[in-house]
């Protein structure tokens, strides 16, 4: 058989855990070959071992059916091994092309170069239909775009195998979409491509077989045709899964978020990106903002937040004027806030998770007496969170975030914004990254703090997650709103319709 | 012995920053190698008993070395902890030497003409000094946090703006023109020995290095202890954490250079409270607040850390007294602690380095035996 990667028996040893466990993947050429697995199953390790990031404690990896050693990604590169990461490592205030070219070997004939790579770049973009600008600066360029752009690096240095982690968490419905046919087009074209991914429908859409991790074993590698959804959860998670949510109709109550006429920019001068907007949140409902990435959604939060300035407008947090309150006293009069971006905003990844679990109070009388920290309050807090909300690491409570897998930070971030209880909740893209039962957990408990009367404004680009779980619907498109639907009345198609600004409607 | 060694590596592959701790070792092993190496250039013959008294230091004379060992890392361990305090917050205070160097003036004032404090003298010479040096390393931090002026430029720039603010102060004020220098402070301005001067009989050791001791205890307990260090560390980790969480950013900033430069002030005082040590006004940078960020290196900007590192400084110092018994000047220690300090900062390289070996051995070990095994 024509396999152009076997890993064999791999075994992964962390502190405290063993990430990969007799692991066995093998990739068939020009094949997509979908890797599925609970958040911590292993997934991003045995990928790591592959690229030379990390190296395997126990077992063997042969390449087009020779045994190879792989100790870092330079070698890999030389084995025509590529990889997309979970989060990307591209220099902000670099171009596209500098970007590509950087680490690689040209780089040492300088000038010269650069205009070569530059159009070696603009070649394989257009071949692979890519539609990247080798000009552009990376900062200016949405998230799909630098996904692509990531792609052209591993084309640029001849990948054949391309391994892509979580390409889709940050993506918009539509850039999804063309990166299924970007997929799809390069197996075409010879590639091998492993896809990291919790989204059933999409490793139904692209993928030829798919291999299940769980607790860091290999369960079984099943041709994706011949299998249900169903069976595939159940593989994954080693029970029975039922794909239901306990949701009872909205019973809205007093309004606990009242916006009036904000207006947000960048800079003094550029122009507005949240463009007078108006709205209510009340007790008892989820609130949803849907909308195309990149239409004011991330500034409207910010200003909500207050994490920019606004240039007009009110915001009533309870009949409080919280307009030109700091971060955190807006925090404080009743506000959590899960940010888009985990790593970032979220997470202080040199910190431990006990230590990140009290970012937002770590100044009550609970978790400080007189000025110093009561460890104990904090262990606490830690081990319940985490049976909670089931977050899984290596180490428990002094587990560096660093080392904790994507999903699992997100759900650290999730743990503790929840638990503050306050009475507005914005949760941005909350369960990006997760896995389905992850996923539905989270939905879950965002209804169960909507059902304890809190006002649930939920930010997403995911059109599952804004039909499923929202009980009405703003539509934000270009920084304005311009569209308040009811979820059980319209269908996704429409919402697309709203989305794309081609239809308008009237904001109460 | 070989089993001996594997063990050691497991054991050290499993803890978190031990490998930290190793590339920190190896840094001082390669400073000294190359120390011999220059050693060996200038003048072979006398190299290698050079190199040994090197070593052993302070084991040359007894109690009184280990005194003057102590004595010589006291200053070295305020810088030291200044700027290991201020990176541990996220800033880089090359300005160590001009807080230094203000809290040295102040001090040295104070102990020429408040005599009428009597034996409360020195400790309120160290008190003011701490404070200007905090007013000092201030300042680059309101720069930063409200003009965005990067905290390294402007305290390069204050380090010569304190060098001839002292230098004028001390001819307006303390000048004993004859031989260009401060005057004397008063006795009751000098640094008590308590009963060191017993233990150590004959060194110039005094209390500053249990002032130094304090002064780790206290800055080791604010990082770790309070939350205070949470938020100082948090806004060191990860600016835009700290502040979606709410923290003061600025205030941070400025709090955390305050702090830094009081401890450099500190360490001025100790170091200029003692009798028979005098500012001059020469020209010259002091060279404590440069070493200071060596042993910051060195020390992992733990306070720990930099107090063994301090140690380990005062160490080499009295080597390179005992060298000039040879034909060697002493700048060849200048030149092992400035090696030092390129493969502490080279660290990150070294920490790949030692943790690539413990891998390579450790895995090696296992196909060995897993081979013999098999016959
Ligand atoms: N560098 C590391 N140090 C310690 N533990 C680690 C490290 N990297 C990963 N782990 C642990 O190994 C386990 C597997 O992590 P991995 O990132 O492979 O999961 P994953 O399947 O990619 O999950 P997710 O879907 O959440 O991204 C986790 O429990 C994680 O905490
Ligand atoms: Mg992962």
């Amino acid at each position: 058989m024509d396999y152009v990667i076997e890993m064999i028996d791999i075994t992964k040893e962390f502190p405290g855990i063993k990430a990969n466990d007799q692991v066995n993947f093998k990739l068939k050429k020009q094949e997509i070959h979908a890797l599925l697995g609970e958040n911590g199953a292993g997934k991003s390790t045995l990928m790591s071992v592959l690229f030379g990031l990390y190296q395997a404690d126990e077992g063997h990896i042969k390449v087009r059916g020779q045994e190879v050693d792989i100790r870092n990604p330079n070698d890999a590169n030389d084995l025509n091994i590529g990889m997309v990461h979970q989060h990307f490592k591209l220099v902000h205030n670099f171009t596209v092309t500098e970007n590509i070219i950087l680490g690689s070997e040209d780089t040492k004939y300088g000038m010269l170069t650069y205009q070569n790579a530059r159009q070696k770049i603009k070649e394989l973009s257009d071949r692979y239909k890519l539609k990247v600008n080798p000009d552009a600066k990376i900062e200016d360029i949405s998230v799909g775009q630098q996904q692509r752009v990531e792609i052209l690096k591993m084309l640029y240095r001849q990948a054949e195998i391309l391994i892509f982690d979580e390409p889709t968490a940050s993506l918009t419905p539509q850039e999804i979409e063309e990166l299924m046919k970007i997929l799809k087009g390069l197996t075409k074209e010879g590639k091998s491509i492993v896809l990291i991914t919790h989204k059933l429908n999409e490793i139904r859409q692209v993928a030829d077989r798919c291999t299940i991790l769980r607790k860091g074993k290999s369960i079984n590698t099943v041709v994706v045709k011949d299998t249900t959804n169903e069976q595939l959860a159940e593989m994954m998670v080693g029970r029975k899964v039922v794909f239901e949510l306990e949701k009872t109709k909205a019973k809205p109550k007093d309004t606990v978020l009242q916006v009036k006429n904000l207006s947000i920019k960048q800079k003094e001068g550029s122009k507005l990106l949240v463009k007078n907007v108006s709205f209510k949140a009340k007790r008892g409902e989820i609130l949803c903002i849907a909308g195309i990435e990149g239409n004011g959604q991330t500034e409207l939060v910010y200003g909500l937040t207050g994490m920019m300035p606004i240039q007009e407008g009110s915001i009533l947090l309870k009949d409080n004027d919280i307009t030109g309150l700091s971060i955190r006293n807006r925090s404080l009069t009743g506000l959590s806030h899960i940010p888009e971006d985990r790593q970032r905003h979220g997470l202080v990844l040199d910190f431990t998770l006990e230590n990140n679990l009290i970012l937002q109070n770590y100044f009550t009388s609970k978790f400080h007496h007189r000025g110093f920290l009561k460890f104990e309050a904090i262990r606490e807090n830690a081990e319940r969170l985490i049976d909670q909300f089931d977050i899984r690491s290596s180490r428990g409570p002094i587990s560096l975030a660093r080392s904790m897998s994507g999903g699992n930070q997100q759900k650290l971030i999730l743990g503790r914004e929840i638990d503050r209880n306050n009475d507005l909740l914005i949760a941005v893209q909350p369960t990006r990254g997760l896995d389905v039962g992850a996923i539905e957990f989270i939905h879950q408990q965002l209804i169960d703090q909507r059902d304890q009367g809190k006002a649930v404004l939920l930010v997403s680009l995911e059109l599952d997650e804004v039909m499923n779980i929202s009980d009405r619907i703003l539509v934000m498109y270009e920084g304005e709103l311009v569209g308040e639907l009811d979820p059980s009345k319209i269908d996704e198609k429409e919402l697309g319709l709203y989305m794309a600004g081609s239809k308008r409607g009237e904001i109460s | 012995m070989k089993n001996f060694w594997r063990e050691i590596l497991r054991f050290l592959a499993k803890k978190a920053n031990s490998i930290q701790v190793l590339s920190s070792l190896l840094a001082i092993v390669f400073g000294m190698l190359f120390g011999l190496l220059v050693m060996l250039i200038v003048n072979p013959a006398d190299a290698f008993p050079g190199f040994f008294t090197i070593l052993t230091g302070p084991f040359q004379a007894g109690m009184r070395s280990f005194g003057n060992m102590f004595y010589r890392a006291t200053p070295i361990i305020f810088t030291g902890l200044s700027v290991a305090f201020a990176f541990r917050t996220g800033l880089f205070n090359i300005g160590a030497t001009g807080q230094f160097t203000i809290g040295a003036y102040i001090a040295v004032y104070i102990g020429v003409h408040w005599g009428f404090l009597g034996p409360f003298h020195w400790a309120v010479a160290i008190f003011f000094a701490l404070i200007g040096g905090g007013l000092w390393g201030a300042l680059p931090g309101l720069l930063k946090a409200f003009r965005n002026v990067h905290e390294v430029v402007s305290s390069i720039m204050l380090n010569y703006v304190a060098m001839y603010l002292m230098i004028l102060m001390v001819k307006r004020t303390v000048f004993f023109g004859d031989h260009a220098r401060s005057l004397a402070i008063q006795d009751s301005a000098e640094l008590p020995k308590w009963f060191l001067g017993s233990i150590f009989p004959g060194s110039s050791i005094n209390i500053g290095i249990f002032i130094a001791i304090l002064f780790v205890a206290v800055i080791h307990i604010i990082l770790n202890k309070t939350t205070f260090g949470y938020e100082l560390k948090s806004v060191g980790f990860n600016k835009d954490a700290a502040k979606y969480s709410g923290m003061n950013e600025k205030r941070n900033i400025v709090l955390s250079m305050a702090i830094a430069g009081a401890i450099a002030g500190a360490g001025g005082a100790v170091f200029f409270l003692v009798g028979g040590r005098y500012l001059h006004v020469n020209a010259v940078l002091m060279q404590q607040g440069f070493t200071g960020i060596a042993v910051a290196l060195l020390g992992l900007s733990a306070p720990i850390g930099v107090l063994l590192a301090g140690i380990f400084y005062g160490f080499l110092e009295l080597g390179g007294l005992f060298l000039q018994g040879f034909d060697f000047t002493r700048e060849i220690i200048d030149i092992i602690i400035a090696v030092i300090i390129y493969f502490s900062a080279l660290s990150l390289f070294l920490q790949k380095f030692v943790a690539s070996y413990i891998k390579r051995k450790t895995e090696e070990d296992v196909e060995i035996a897993e081979g013999a095994d098999i016959k």
